[in-house]
């Protein structure tokens, strides 16, 4: 399984990155060191700023295309901490819009999702298209002369791109073009997209898991692809799986096969290794069930035939875990998750996880893929509430020493190659982030 | 008549009396108060199936949609084995939980089964914090020997989202 790895994998971390030391930060050499310390997961200042330097800088991930397949449809959701629209206007293009009546800023809409090609606001009538425009008010002779109705349409993003179905904004008019700020991420977003053999391509099933974290946000940002912790967090699923025929042997360097850690640029980063879990796409094990094992084959045979031999090889085997920086999850293991989530205090964030599924798979299949899902997925899976809880107690015991506490980040960085239990990805999103506060607003 | 009680009428069964159905959901709840889940497991039958919709699509298609929990009794024996060992750490220490059950309605199946709709709050009490889930939920029983077999549980969920209720559903509704 050749070609996923980026050029900056030929170099390990240490010779490749400059040491440094901020108020947040120490990424010391000789010795090795990697240092953050724990008032960024405490502090009501960096939260402040983070939202500026971070969330209002950053390509944002608004949704999936597939969540609005046809004209008027829409979603209302938050992204960056703001009320938006999800649209999709009548010549089909999407749209972002603020959810807040240019008027007097009132949420247009109240409905969570629907389709219509208006936005009344029910507080004083105003209308708006689906694409933002202002169209009509009560009393519009009311208004003093000069008022123009095409100067009050909804606020927008700066910009809004997509790539491969997966729609970002953002709220800074500087910010790179998406496919840049995207970098090698885009290697990943393929083999996801690629999953999908049908015209459809792969679409977002219908049913959202909506919950939160009392912690803080870049610890959930840290714990998506942190191998270290799986063995002593997820021994019940494991054992759970083991106990419905898997081969696990509960051991790191045993279930976790080509393992490898990779810096994507911009702070994104991704692990790649072959999981002991099965994947509906195409890898059958023993729990799904010996019912399910047609319905899996036959999903690898249409890749095969769809994309080769090779290809079909990486998209189904390759399990892999990747951060799109800051807070975009894309988990492609026993199911394919996208998670992301936002601060609404330091120590508080609200997650939101959907399910990526190709879009002509048949019930059997979806059946499989829901099982696949929910066996470790999910607040209420048999692995997911288990890092709730991890991530809360951190941010219990940050209480304990306030403001004078270091957290390590040191493991495996002066490896050349290091695994998904060691922690270069994390490394790399400390860094960006780091850098990003440390710049001018 | 689907698996839902109808909403606009007033129906009742003519083979079971409330109070011993009654009888049963205490004995269910009584069970996962104090934690006997081997025991609660025990309640179903075996073609059993316990389901908990995403709280964004509560009406959803129970075949293709995402839930929160969509568990067999595969699904259901490594929910309990999880939930009894003492690494399901969200569950270690044991929230301490409370069921109340009230409005029970019945209804007669066509093939002898009966419905049962009923509103559940769980109050769910953990060092942290004290919340309480609201539940409209629905069974399929079916008679066996002097007691039941559930084939099937439905708790939809009121809340909007888990955020209100803590952030998670680790426990059985
Ligand atoms: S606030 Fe929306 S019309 Fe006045
Ligand atoms: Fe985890």
């Amino acid at each position: 399984m050749a070609g996923f790895a980026p050029e900056s994998s030929r170099i390990p971390e240490v010779q490749r990155v400059d040491a440094r030391e901020t108020d947040y930060l120490r990424d010391e050499r000789s010795p090795n060191k990697f240092l953050v310390h724990r008032k960024v997961f405490t502090d009501q200042q960096v939260f402040e700023t983070e939202r500026r330097k971070v969330f209002d800088k950053c390509w944002i991930y608004v949704g999936h295309e597939s969540e609005i397949p046809k004209p008027g449809d829409f979603v209302a959701r938050e992204i960056a901490g703001r009320p938006v629209l999800f649209t999709r206007n009548k010549d089909q293009e999407v749209r972002v819009l603020l959810n807040s009546c240019s008027h007097r800023g009132a949420e247009v809409c109240r409905e969570r999702r629907g389709n219509q090609k208006r936005f009344r606001c029910f507080y004083h009538s105003w209308a708006f298209s689906n694409d933002g425009d202002l169209i009509n008010m009560p009393d519009e002779g009311g208004f003093p002369e000069g008022f123009r109705k095409e100067d009050h349409g909804l606020a927008k993003p700066e910009q809004v791109d997509s790539y491969r179905g997966f729609v970002f904004a953002t709220f800074n008019p500087e910010q790179e073009p998406l496919e840049e700020y995207l970098s090698d991420a885009k290697y990943y977003l393929d083999l996801t997209a690629d999953q999908a053999s049908g015209e459809q391509g792969m679409v977002v099933t219908r049913g959202t898991h909506e919950y939160s974290m009392r912690s803080n946000w870049k610890l959930l940002a840290e714990n998506s692809s942190d191998g270290y912790h799986a063995i002593p967090v997820h021994k019940t699923y494991l054992d759970v799986q083991r106990s419905r025929g898997d081969d696990i042997a509960g051991h790191t360097e045993k279930d976790w096969k080509e393992s490898h850690a990779f810096d994507l640029g911009n702070g994104h980063t991704v692990t790649v290794k072959r999981a002991p879990w099965g994947r509906p796409v195409a890898r059958w094990t023993p729990s799904m069930g010996e019912d399910t094992k047609k319905t899996v084959e036959r999903s690898h045979q249409r890749l095969i035939e769809a994309h080769g031999e090779e290809r079909a090889e990486m998209i189904s085997n390759l399990d892999f875990n990747m951060l799109i920086f800051p807070n975009l999850v894309l988990n492609n293991i026993m199911a394919v998750i996208i998670r992301t989530f936002y601060p609404n205090q330091p120590g508080h964030m609200n997650v939101t996880a959907f399910s990526l599924a190709p879009g002509d798979e048949d019930e059997p299949a979806r059946r499989v893929r829901n099982e696949s899902f929910l066996s470790f997925l999910g607040p209420a899976g048999l692995a997911t509430p288990d890092d709730n809880e991890a991530l809360e107690s951190c941010q219990r015991g940050y209480e304990a020493r306030p403001g004078e506490c270091w957290s390590d980040v040191s493991r495996g960085m002066d490896k050349a190659d290091p695994a998904n239990w060691d922690e270069l990805q994390m490394r790399t999103f400390w860094r960006r982030w780091d850098t990003l506060m440390g710049e001018e607003a | 008549m689907s698996f839902r009680y109808p909403e606009d009428q007033q129906v009742s069964s003519e083979k079971f009396t409330r109070s011993e159905v009654e009888d049963f959901l205490y004995y269910e709840a009584q069970l996962l108060d104090a934690w006997k889940l081997e025991e609660w497991h025990d309640l179903f039958a075996e073609d059993g199936h316990y389901i908990v919709p995403s709280t964004d699509n509560p009406d959803g298609d129970l075949k293709m949609d995402l839930a929160l929990i969509d568990d067999d009794m595969e699904g259901i024996r490594g929910r309990v084995q999880r939930l009894m060992s003492t690494y399901a750490h969200i569950e270690n220490p044991r929230s301490r939980t409370r069921r109340m059950i009230s409005n029970v309605r019945l209804w007669d199946h066509e093939d002898g089964e009966l419905g049962v709709r009923c509103s559940v709050v769980v109050h769910r009490s953990r060092v942290p914090g004290t919340t309480s889930y609201v539940a409209d939920v629905h069974y399929r029983l079916r008679k066996q020997d002097d007691s039941f077999k559930i084939a099937f549980k439905h708790a939809m969920l009121d809340h909007h989202t888990l955020r209100d209720v803590g952030g998670v559903l680790s426990i059985v509704l």
